[in-house]
């Protein structure tokens, strides 16, 4: 189990960094995404891989560790948020700039010396 | 048991919910009540710095569990101090945003009181898992007030800073769950004891683990490698958020200093002052490169965004010496630069609002209307913060560069410093000759006036720099004392033995 665990866990986090540097905002997403999944279930197996465990000790005769579920449940929520409002970015710099790379235009962005500068965007 | 520990996080928490409530609420009201809020905070860490200044550690035990299993806020004289620091930087930038800043979006006020949350949060905390929610607390409101106001200009740096902060929670992450499997908890006092007691074969874990704290912190910090991301996210920021992300590198330089020096300091056998000889070299080379990017500026907001970049350089190669001579200096220079560069954001704005299409570029434009006043301040703020005599800053610079001991570290550390200087004097004159004495003919549309608020909160901040040096003494003091606390862990391992509240019997 071991084994195949950490083999889970090599492979996620392989994809999410090999994805987070496509540098297009969808797959950098998705990367994140794959990396919060790794490190949940790194998280998890820090109090050691048990089955048929209850987290309570004297209710069964081996017991789990609950703190890394509570520190899991606590990562996942963040995640969870982190990644919905990064998508939310995403969208809105692909709206902003026209484009889905995560430096958006290059012109947009390092206009040429003297040039005038884009009028403030107002509400 | 000491319940107003809990007050520094309660405060911003119940008066952001309140601003979430009120959102639709006229602008005056919710403008009372958020100033409301940061002066209630800026009373309190003041009567807490006051509390914590007879040297003793103040424990809260969250839901009365007993230390190593339940969650503390310690309260010591670098909380205490990071704390008010905090505040009173809060303060002005909250009452510069009443320019105009906060009608731009209508959570800035809930954003700017959440960010306070998560920073009280980080200094109070005395367990490594509450540090790292407190990190995501304050990047989660970094990331709404970085793009506070909208606009291309704000996306793109901002994407990088959300997607890099996060990269880094993950290695947080990581590195957090390494040190609980290898050492079974995560509270700093317990670390702190059983850290040195790490078997030989779990060493290295301990080891990797202690390393990738160290790339997380200085990721916050802007450390060199992982400084690339700030320049263009402050420098597009609206003004009273970057004064007030002066202390969000300031953040991974706290946890640098608590971490490295309770759970990594000197006691703790094998991994004693673990990553400290990475540290020194990186945070010269930070510093070197904050310099040579200060030159290259071609904006003023720039040239402050590289200014924080060397101040971190500074302040870590400090704390890199490890001695309390060093850290006491680093903490003096700690307050001067991030009130001054707070300042200079604020000082840059009032500029830019002067001067037109020019804005903040480095380039001839008509004469300000404010030409004397601004002037002044800027002039102080860019002495304060290059380290000329007689403001701070110089104090501050002189005071480290005492600190180092005879050794090649010495030449090193002497001589970046000074030349760094020498060049950051250079890049603040070069940057005021053009903006404030070349004029063009022609007058700029509607420069707007300077109004009392922003005036005051601006110049308070530049002008904290004199009040640094009038009360250099009593700071001084408070510095050394603070390093010396943090260099004898010991006393803060006793916090172990908090006894829980019990129920009186007869209730």
């Amino acid at each position: 189990m071991e084994i195949l665990f950490a083999f889970v866990i090599g492979t996620l986090t392989a994809s999410g960094v090999y994805l987070i540097l496509r540098a297009r905002t969808f797959p950098v997403v998705v990367g994140l995404t794959m990396l919060s999944y790794a490190v949940n279930l790194f998280l998890f197996a820090t109090g050691r891989l048990v089955t048929a465990g209850q987290p309570i000790i004297g209710s069964a005769k081996s017991y789990t560790d609950p703190l890394p579920q509570a520190l899991v449940l606590t990562a996942i929520v963040i995640g969870f948020a982190m990644t919905a409002f990064v998508v939310v970015l995403a969208l809105r710099s692909r709206a902003d700039t026209g484009d889905d790379h995560v430096d958006g235009q290059k012109e947009a962005f390092w206009p040429e010396p003297g040039a005038k500068p884009a009028p403030e965007e107002t509400r | 048991m000491n319940h107003w520990l809990t007050a520094p996080i309660l405060l911003p928490l119940l008066g952001g919910i309140l601003q979430i409530f009120l959102s639709f609420a006229p602008l005056g009201l919710r403008r009372t009540l958020g100033l409301a809020t940061t002066s209630l905070i800026l009373v309190v860490s003041i009567s807490l710095l006051l509390l914590a200044d007879d040297g003793a550690y103040r424990v809260y035990a969250l839901g009365n569990w007993a230390p190593p299993f339940g969650i503390v806020l310690v309260l010591d004289r670098l909380s205490a101090l990071m704390l008010f620091m905090t505040a009173l930087l809060a303060l002005f930038c909250h009452i510069y945003s009443t320019r105009g800043t906060d009608a731009q979006g209508r959570h800035f006020h809930a954003l700017f009181l959440f960010q306070l949350m998560g920073l009280n949060i980080a200094f109070l905390t005395g367990d490594l898992f509450n540090l790292f929610v407190a990190f995501e607390v304050l990047l989660i409101a970094s990331y709404g007030l970085l793009m506070h106001g909208g606009g291309t200009a704000r996306s793109v740096p901002g994407l990088h800073y959300v997607v890099l902060n996060l990269i880094g929670s993950s290695l947080f992450l990581i590195s957090v769950g390494l040190l609980y499997s290898v050492v079974g908890t995560l509270n700093m006092a317990d670390l702190a004891v059983k850290v040195p007691q790490v078997a030989p074969e779990d060493l290295p874990l301990v080891q990797a683990a202690g390393m990738m704290l160290l790339v997380v912190f200085a990721l916050k910090a802007a450390l060199l490698p992982l400084c690339f991301w700030l320049p263009r996210a402050y420098a597009n920021a609206t003004a009273p958020v970057a004064a007030l992300f002066a202390v969000m590198t300031k953040v991974g330089i706290y946890a640098i200093l608590r971490v490295y020096s309770l759970i990594f300091g000197d006691q703790a056998g094998p991994l004693a002052n673990l990553g400290m000889d990475w540290l020194f070299p990186l945070a010269l080379v930070t510093l070197a490169f904050g310099v040579i990017g200060a030159l290259g500026a071609d904006g003023l907001r720039k040239l402050v965004a590289w200014q924080v970049i060397i101040s971190v350089g500074t302040l870590l190669a400090a704390i890199s010496l490890h001695s309390e001579a060093s850290t006491s200096a680093a903490l003096f220079y700690l307050l001067n630069t991030t009130w001054v560069v707070g300042g200079l954001f604020l000082v840059t704005d009032l500029i830019a609002r002067q001067r037109g299409s020019a804005a903040d570029r480095i380039v001839t434009a008509p004469r300000m209307r404010s030409r004397t006043l601004l002037s002044v301040l800027f002039m102080i703020g860019a002495t304060a913060a290059a380290g000329l005599p007689p403001l701070s800053g110089f104090f501050a610079k002189v005071l480290i560069l005492e600190s180092v001991k005879p050794s090649p570290e010495m030449g090193w550390l002497w001589s970046v410093i000074l030349i760094g200087s020498f060049l950051t004097v250079i890049a603040y004159s070069r940057a005021g000759s053009i903006v404030f004495w070349r004029n063009v003919e022609g007058h700029v549309k509607d420069p707007g006036h300077l109004t009392l608020p922003v005036t005051v909160s601006a110049g308070a901040l530049i002008s904290l720099s004199l009040v640094i040096v009038a009360l250099a003494e009593p700071i001084n003091r408070y510095a050394d004392a603070t390093a010396e606390q943090l260099h004898t862990p010991s006393a803060y391992i006793e916090i172990l033995q908090t006894p829980v509240v019990t129920r009186r019997e007869s209730l």
